[in-house]
């Protein structure tokens, strides 16, 4: 592929070489990490919207108690469709789709270590998608039970043996996850040894961006969680086709199993997710407050920590099983230990406002409610991992609040923030401003208005994956209130759609550095060439972009 | 074309860094196997029990460690430029992995066929089974790869050059051994 020119997107470039074929088959064969990275995070958020829509309707029959807009059955299909989708093939595409496309740009390489293995990655995962969804149609199996999975994301024992989940559904869900998985462990190996030993010219660990230390971090977690949940999905799928008895109860297994097996992945899954979040919260605010990140070593040594620590915590998912009360102190006390790492990275991102000349951009609005909404996560999460106040609140709409939290105020808000950060980079156009902060305003509305409430009706003792509730418990204020939320989030998620297309069609150009920022990626044209550098800037300081502006007063003095 | 800013040190390194990082993937993953069956010993309900049907299998065993020194001496001989004798080392790593399958497999015929043993018996049966037939499903892969490199040197097609890729499966070989020694002392050698 030729350079291109600085005001065409990729997909522009190959259209005007020729047909909608030829763009399309020059995507489909791709081994480019920047075009895969798009595809990735494009294909995270059509999955969004779908499993968006999904929670929507299971919002519509809890907005007042006795309705019966969903049947019982579809119900549970569809909070299982909906949690999977959101976790395996929303936020694991998405994360890794940044990691993907911003990675070599900000280490100054070429590529990913291994191309095709990346191409590899995404196709698989994409698969894993498309079969997960092929269930709503295939799924009935020969005995004509169900159509899509309704075992919820977590797929506890014995709800998934051949006895209480008869049909193909379930396995559906295992292996899409499984091929999925695959596909991510693939990615994470890549990560891995692209950061470790593709960095260009000056680039030492203590000098990458924050980003880049948190990929690394989730790319090696993941490498260590992710295979566990695949053995225990070829045990389940042992257990269903070959008659094993790995999660049989009347075998003399124990159904409790799985539930360790899938938390020590589940919880850790948790982690990479969100450290993602925080990279991109760590590279936007400084440029927005236009002041260095405040305490980089503590923020790298705050990711490794969340990091170790999260391989300790699983269990505190499993307190309501009986764990006893050694363990159930133990699973307390590492939980809580997280919440140390995590309160050093709020303080770190504080500490960089601090004093700043603040830009308030779409970008730094979105990271703004990211730090209130995942102060608000962390502090319920500190109470829940109290074992006897988690006795309580288990499965209540107190604890999908707490998680609704994490994921959404806090890794679905950074997400926004680093659409809105990078777009101009991906595609050398810049979004709209205007419609950015209507989407800001909108969902940031929609979002506690849904949420926030949600703690209520679980301290009410709402349970949660209930498909309808009497009258007469308090209830109906708040799940009114919590369903009226949504059509604000669609309505900022629609002006969202609204605004990429029409960026992509007319946005202004953006030029190489359209915020005027400090890492890697800007230093070269947008969109970048197939080939990224011409010259690779030799990096002395965390932030090449400054030394190169401000050559008479370098940072690597002051590092 | 080496990559921008890469020397050929690293480029020797990636190859290493991606097959350590797969080995630390696969070794989580035979981990979680490994749990199971320690964690499901003695629960079986019902028999047969591993004392009951396992013999100690220590011809393979032998077989498949002593595989890993000729598949270091391959890497050795093609390091040296010795490629015909790397072709040989090959071929005899690729015999000795050929006679552990074959002995596992005897071991799960007489089982299964013999005793009518099998992963749906008991929770014995099917942490057993599962936990030697992924280690078995590896020694496959790797054989794979190594008749590969086998046949590749005697066609002269493997060169010094490409010592790297070469000693990266020498490294998946003695992970595959290392994961056996782990199998071997968990489940024939605690057998009771």
């Amino acid at each position: 592929m030729s350079v291109l020119p600085r005001t065409m997107t990729p997909a522009a470039a190959a259209g005007t070489s020729g047909s909608v074929l030829t763009a399309l088959h020059e995507w489909v064969v791709t081994v480019d990490h920047k075009r895969l990275g798009i595809m990735y995070v494009a294909t995270g958020i059509i999955f969004l919207v779908v499993a968006g829509l999904e929670a929507s309707a299971l919002r519509l029959q809890l907005a007042w108690p006795g309705l019966h807009l969903v049947p019982p059955a579809t119900f549970n299909r569809l909070f299982t469709m909906h949690g999977t989708t959101m976790v395996f093939l929303v936020g694991i595409p998405i994360v890794f789709g940044f990691g993907n496309y911003l990675v070599p740009l900000m280490i100054g390489a070429r590529d990913l270590a291994f191309p095709r293995l990346n191409a590899f990655g995404y196709w698989i995962l994409l698969f894993g998608g498309l079969l997960l969804h092929f269930s709503f149609i295939g799924g009935d199996g020969l005995y004509g039970a169900g159509s899509a999975p309704d075992v919820g994301w977590f797929a506890y024992a014995p709800l998934t043996s051949p006895a209480f989940s008869p049909g193909n559904a379930t396995d559906y869900w295992n292996l899409a996850i499984l091929v999925a998985g695959f596909g991510t462990i693939a990615t994470a190996i890549n990560m891995v040894t692209t950061i470790l030993t593709m960095r260009g010219p000056g680039m030492t660990l203590g000098r990458m961006p924050i980003f880049v230390w948190e990929i690394l971090t989730i790319s090696a977690l993941s490498l260590i969680i992710l295979p566990p949940l695949s053995a225990a999905q070829i045990m389940l799928l042992l257990d269903r086709f070959l008659g094993a008895h790995f999660f049989d109860t009347q075998a003399g297994a124990s159904a409790v199993m799985w539930q360790h097996f899938f938390w020590f992945f589940g919880h850790p899954e948790v982690y990479v997710l969100i450290l993602p979040g925080f990279g991109f919260a760590s590279e936007i605010i400084p440029v927005f407050s236009r002041k260095v990140l405040f305490g980089y070593p503590t923020l790298v040594a705050a990711s490794a920590g969340i990091g170790l620590v999260a391989m300790g915590t699983w269990a505190h998912h499993m307190f309501v099983v009986g764990l006893g009360s050694g363990l159930s102190a133990a699973f307390t006390l590492s939980t809580m230990l997280v919440a140390v790492p995590t309160g050093m990275k709020i303080f770190n991102w504080l500490g960089t406002m601090y004093g700043g000349k603040i830009r308030f951009a779409t970008p730094m609005l979105f990271c703004c409610a990211f730090l209130f909404q995942f102060l608000c996560a962390g502090l319920t999460g500190i109470m829940l991992s109290v074992a006897p106040f988690d006795w309580q609140l288990s499965d209540s709409y107190f604890v999908v609040a707490h998680f609704h939290f994490v994921l959404i105020g806090g890794l679905v808000f950074t997400i926004f923030a680093a659409i809105y950060y990078w777009f101009p980079k991906a595609t050398g156009r810049m979004l709209s401003e205007r419609l950015g902060r209507w989407h800001f305003w909108l969902f940031v509305l929609g979002f506690n208005l849904t949420f926030a409430t949600m703690h209520v009706a679980g301290l009410l003792g709402m349970p949660r994956r209930i498909y309808t509730y009497p009258a007469d418990r308090g209830w109906e204020f708040w799940n009114l209130v919590t369903t009226l939320g949504v059509p604000l989030q669609i309505a900022g998620v629609v002006i969202f759609v609204v605004n990429i297309v029409q960026a992509l069609r007319s946005g202004p150009l953006a030029g190489a550095d359209p915020w005027d920022a400090w890492t890697l990626e800007w230093a070269t044209t947008s969109p970048p060439p197939s080939y990224n550098f011409e010259v690779v800037p030799v990096v002395s300081s965390r932030r090449p972009l400054w030394d190169l502006k401000h050559p008479d007063d370098p940072d690597g003095p002051h590092e | 074309m080496t990559p921008v800013g890469t020397s050929a040190v690293s480029a020797a390194w990636r190859g290493r860094a991606g097959v350590i990082g797969l080995i630390v993937a696969e070794t989580s993953l035979f981990a979680v196997f490994v749990v199971a069956y320690l964690f499901y010993m003695g629960k079986s309900l019902n028999g047969p029990f591993p004392k009951d049907v396992l013999e100690l299998p220590i011809f393979i065993t032998v077989c498949l460690l002593s595989s890993s020194l000729t598949v270091a001496f391959a890497v050795g001989a093609l390091r040296r430029g010795r490629t015909h004798a790397a072709g040989i080392w090959f071929l005899a790593t690729v015999v000795l992995g050929a006679i552990f399958l074959i002995g596992t497999g005897r071991e799960w015929y007489g089982l299964i066929v013999g005793r009518g043993f099998t992963i749906g018996t008991n929770l014995f049966g099917s942490t057993f089974y599962s936990l030697v037939g992924l280690h078995a499903s590896h020694v496959t892969i790797g054989l794979v790869m190594l008749t590969l490199l086998c046949v590749f040197a005697f066609r002269g097609a493997l060169r010094h050059e490409h010592i790297e890729r070469a000693e990266l499966v020498s490294w998946y070989w003695h992970f595959v051994d290392a994961v056996w020694v782990v199998v071997f002392t968990i489940i024939y050698l605690g057998r009771g």
